[in-house]
């Protein structure tokens, strides 16, 4: 077989310096394409790279009390110390590890049921969409402060609602082994909503042949949605999936608001984020503060990293 | 290798800022200016010097800039700015026993050596010697006490009436006794509240501490929140709230939620610092304003020792560029003048001169003057440990409180938290 070739020149890229121009302007010329991204690199930069580095080197110094006072360089006694600290660092990844799945695992399948139901057209349903979407524009910090006053175990509405059903008072918030799971009902409630509005978007864009053909041959509402719907939806799904995963990881406003510093007084939710806050602006520990939140800056990237391979192969 | 950290600011001060989505103000940095920056805490002293401030721009030329921001909110904000070395502050209000010592040591606070000997009439000599060690550092003042604490009953003079008492109890022991039979004979209401956060809880705590004859350290600095004395007090505070306190007490209340339950009428006692009365007493707060009374902390095996401690204090940010104006501020505002207005509006002071006026006490309630007096002869210096870092500190020793709320073995709590106190001082000492 013939092999095409075609010519490996460079094309021109706007019109050549003409003959007599200085040779700074030929350099200006010739790296054009490098200087109109340096401001927004330098942005990146600044903004980016250094913090990141410099709390790269701050986790790996004792500084204490001011950052700007002296600080000892102590290599990696810092991430030694908080590997092996099983009181409060392996605690906190777990506690983080359960809020990310156990809120992620309801808010798909909630959202996708929703969806779902949204997206065949019936009456009133722009306003069934409007409800819907509200917890989504409240601010955290606010539901929080909400979700604490219906919590609350003497005066608030939730033990009330319990009470007209002859259920007893729980203790919701204030308990030891319930705060975890009554936090990641409310992240539920208020974020089940995106991941709604991202499948929704993703269903209404599906095209309708493949649903017909399958409805020809007798498929069975599950089996249409098992083998085609949910197929079709898989990459929309996985952004979903991405999204709320890392944000859910991070969350810090909600926890913050509904239980204080330190996650409760036996840190019930301390995630990963509330002991850096806690370490940092409590305790006034900016080396370790800085270290466990490199470590979690890694979990984070590797999180990442598995979602990332797993929509690969899925799309493979 | 020592190094000299020059640089401003971490990522973790900076990710924890923007979790928290605190904002900060416009900078100005304009040197001496006419506008003196102030950053104080939601208080009524706070209140009331807000509605005094055009007196303090007339009598001045100068401009006062308030920044009014939660006991949380503040910490944090003066954490990220001192540290950044930010000028945009000149006045500070501050706790000087839970962060004087830190501020001080990190060298935040200026030193107001000269500026207090400056003026005669103002007369630093006339601020109670207690409040003025706690805001003085290496020998140095830096701040100048402004609210004063202690710690008192408060309590529902109506229930206790239909609970057939004639008097608020006197000892402890008979705290416990009157706080079962109110609870036992009115299902709605506790017998008695306070604080149960780790945290919150310790300061109120402490009197409890000091009146069964324990304290945080022992004599030779040595952790003691294991003595026989503590460990009764652990278990007896633990004990009251568990037995006679709300259904389903949480383990997080600090003073707002506390307050919240004595003030909606569920709780007949209420042991809290003698500072905050107005929100139980004014009708526009507290559905019970009618029939609070207040008595003095009931005395343990040691007698009644409750704290007595400079809560709040005015210091300098030893970054600013306006530092003359910002000591007239505070000269102003600390004067005895204003000091007597605050003092009759609720608020007490730590000027003596102004305690010794009949008119400085003549819109406290009567019995709460009386309890007032009463703490300030026998009150503890301190209501925490006397640390740099206080708030690791008071995480470790508040932790027997909730183990003795939630039903488990306080002696036990306290012997941990024993030796995970000593491990703190240890450190701290290096």
């Amino acid at each position: 077989m013939a092999t095409i070739t075609t010519p490996t020149t460079e094309a021109p890229r706007g019109a050549p310096a003409a003959p007599g121009t200085p040779g700074w302007l030929r350099w200006v010329d010739e790296h054009r394409k490098w200087l109109f991204a340096a401001p927004a690199m330098a942005f990146v930069a600044a903004l980016l790279v250094f913090p990141l580095a410099w709390t790269g080197y701050l986790s790996l110094t004792d500084a204490e009390g001011s950052v700007r006072a002296e600080s000892e360089f102590v290599g990696l006694r810092n991430y030694l110390d908080v590997l092996s600290d099983t009181e409060r660092f392996w605690p906190a990844v777990g506690r983080t590890a359960t809020f990310t799945v156990v809120a992620l695992l309801f808010e798909v399948v909630l959202g996708m049921a929703i969806a779902l139901l949204l997206w065949r057209p019936f009456k009133g349903q722009r306003w069934v969409r409007v409800a819907i979407l509200m917890p989504l524009v409240a601010t955290p910090v606010a539901v929080g402060m909400m979700w604490r006053l219906i919590f609350d175990p003497n005066i608030g509405m939730a033990n009330q609602l319990l009470g007209w059903f002859g259920i007893g008072p729980q203790p919701w918030l204030a308990g030891q082994h319930s705060a975890l799971p009554t936090t990641i009902f409310i992240d539920v409630w208020q974020w089940t909503p995106m991941v709604v509005l991202i499948l929704l978007a993703g269903l209404t864009s599906l095209s309708e042949e493949p649903q017909e053909a399958a409805r020809i041959d007798g498929a069975s509402t599950w089996q249409r949605f098992r083998h085609v719907t949910l197929p079709l939806l898989m990459p929309t799904l996985t952004v979903a999936v991405l999204l709320r995963g890392i944000d859910a990881l991070k969350t810090f406003d909600i926890l913050y608001a509904t239980k204080g510093r330190g996650g409760g007084s036996f840190h019930e939710v301390e995630t990963l984020n509330v002991y850096a806050y806690g370490l940092s602006f409590d305790y006034n520990e900016y080396g370790v503060s800085s270290t466990v939140l490199i470590l979690f800056f890694l979990i984070i990237i590797g999180a990442m990293w598995a979602l990332t391979a797993r929509r690969k192969e899925a799309q493979r | 290798m020592r190094r000299r950290a020059i640089f401003g600011t971490s990522l973790a001060v900076v990710a924890a800022m923007g979790l928290s989505a605190c904002g900060g103000g416009g900078d100005g940095g304009d040197g001496g200016s006419k506008t003196v920056r102030i950053t104080l805490a939601n208080h009524v002293w706070t209140d009331n010097i807000k509605k005094a401030l055009p007196e303090f721009e007339k009598q001045t030329g100068l401009k006062a800039e308030i920044t009014q921001l939660g006991e949380d909110q503040l910490s944090d904000q003066y954490n990220v700015k001192l540290n950044a070395g930010s000028s945009d502050i000149d006045v500070m209000m501050y706790r000087p026993l839970q962060e004087g010592r830190l501020f001080a040591k990190n060298k935040y606070l200026a030193d107001l050596s000269e500026q207090v000997k400056a003026n005669k009439d103002w007369d630093f000599g006339d601020f109670q010697s207690g409040p003025v060690e706690a805001t003085t550092y290496e020998g140095k003042p830096v701040g100048v006490p402004i609210i004063t604490e202690q710690e008192v009953l408060y309590y529902r003079k109506d229930l206790l009436a239909k609970a057939g008492l004639s008097a608020p109890p006197k000892t402890l022991d008979e705290l416990k006794a009157a706080a079962a039979k109110i609870k036992a004979s009115e299902p709605d209401v506790a017998g008695f509240v306070a604080r149960t956060g780790k945290s919150p809880a310790v300061t109120q705590f402490s009197s409890f501490l000091y009146s069964f004859g324990g304290d945080f350290v022992d004599g030779s600095g040595k952790a003691a929140v294991n003595s026989d004395a503590a460990k009764q007090a652990y278990a007896f505070y633990g004990g009251l709230i568990k037995d006679s306190g709300p259904a389903n007490v949480s383990t997080d209340m600090g003073w707002p939620e506390a307050m919240a339950i004595f003030t909606q009428g569920k709780a007949a006692f209420y042991t809290e610092a003698n500072s905050l009365y107005k929100n139980a007493t004014d009708p526009a707060k507290s559905k019970v304003s009618d029939n609070v009374g207040f008595a003095p902390f009931p005395a343990g095996p040691g007698g009644s020792k409750p704290y007595n401690i400079p809560s709040w204090a005015l210091g300098v940010n030893s970054s600013s560029e306006n530092t003359a104006n910002a000591w007239k501020f505070i000269e102003w505002a600390t004067g005895k003048a204003q000091t007597l207005a605050q003092q009759k509006s609720g608020v007490p002071g730590a000027r003596t001169s102004v305690w010794a006026d009949p008119e400085g006490t003549s819109t406290f309630p009567k019995d709460l003057v009386e309890a007032i007096a009463a703490s300030t002869k026998d009150g503890v210096g301190h209501d925490r440990p006397l640390v740099v870092k206080v708030a690791e500190s008071r995480e470790i020793v508040g932790q027997p409180i909730v183990d003795a709320i939630t039903g488990k073995d306080a002696a036990a709590a306290a012997d941990t938290a024993n030796a995970a106190f000593q491990k703190f001082l240890d450190d701290e000492a290096k």
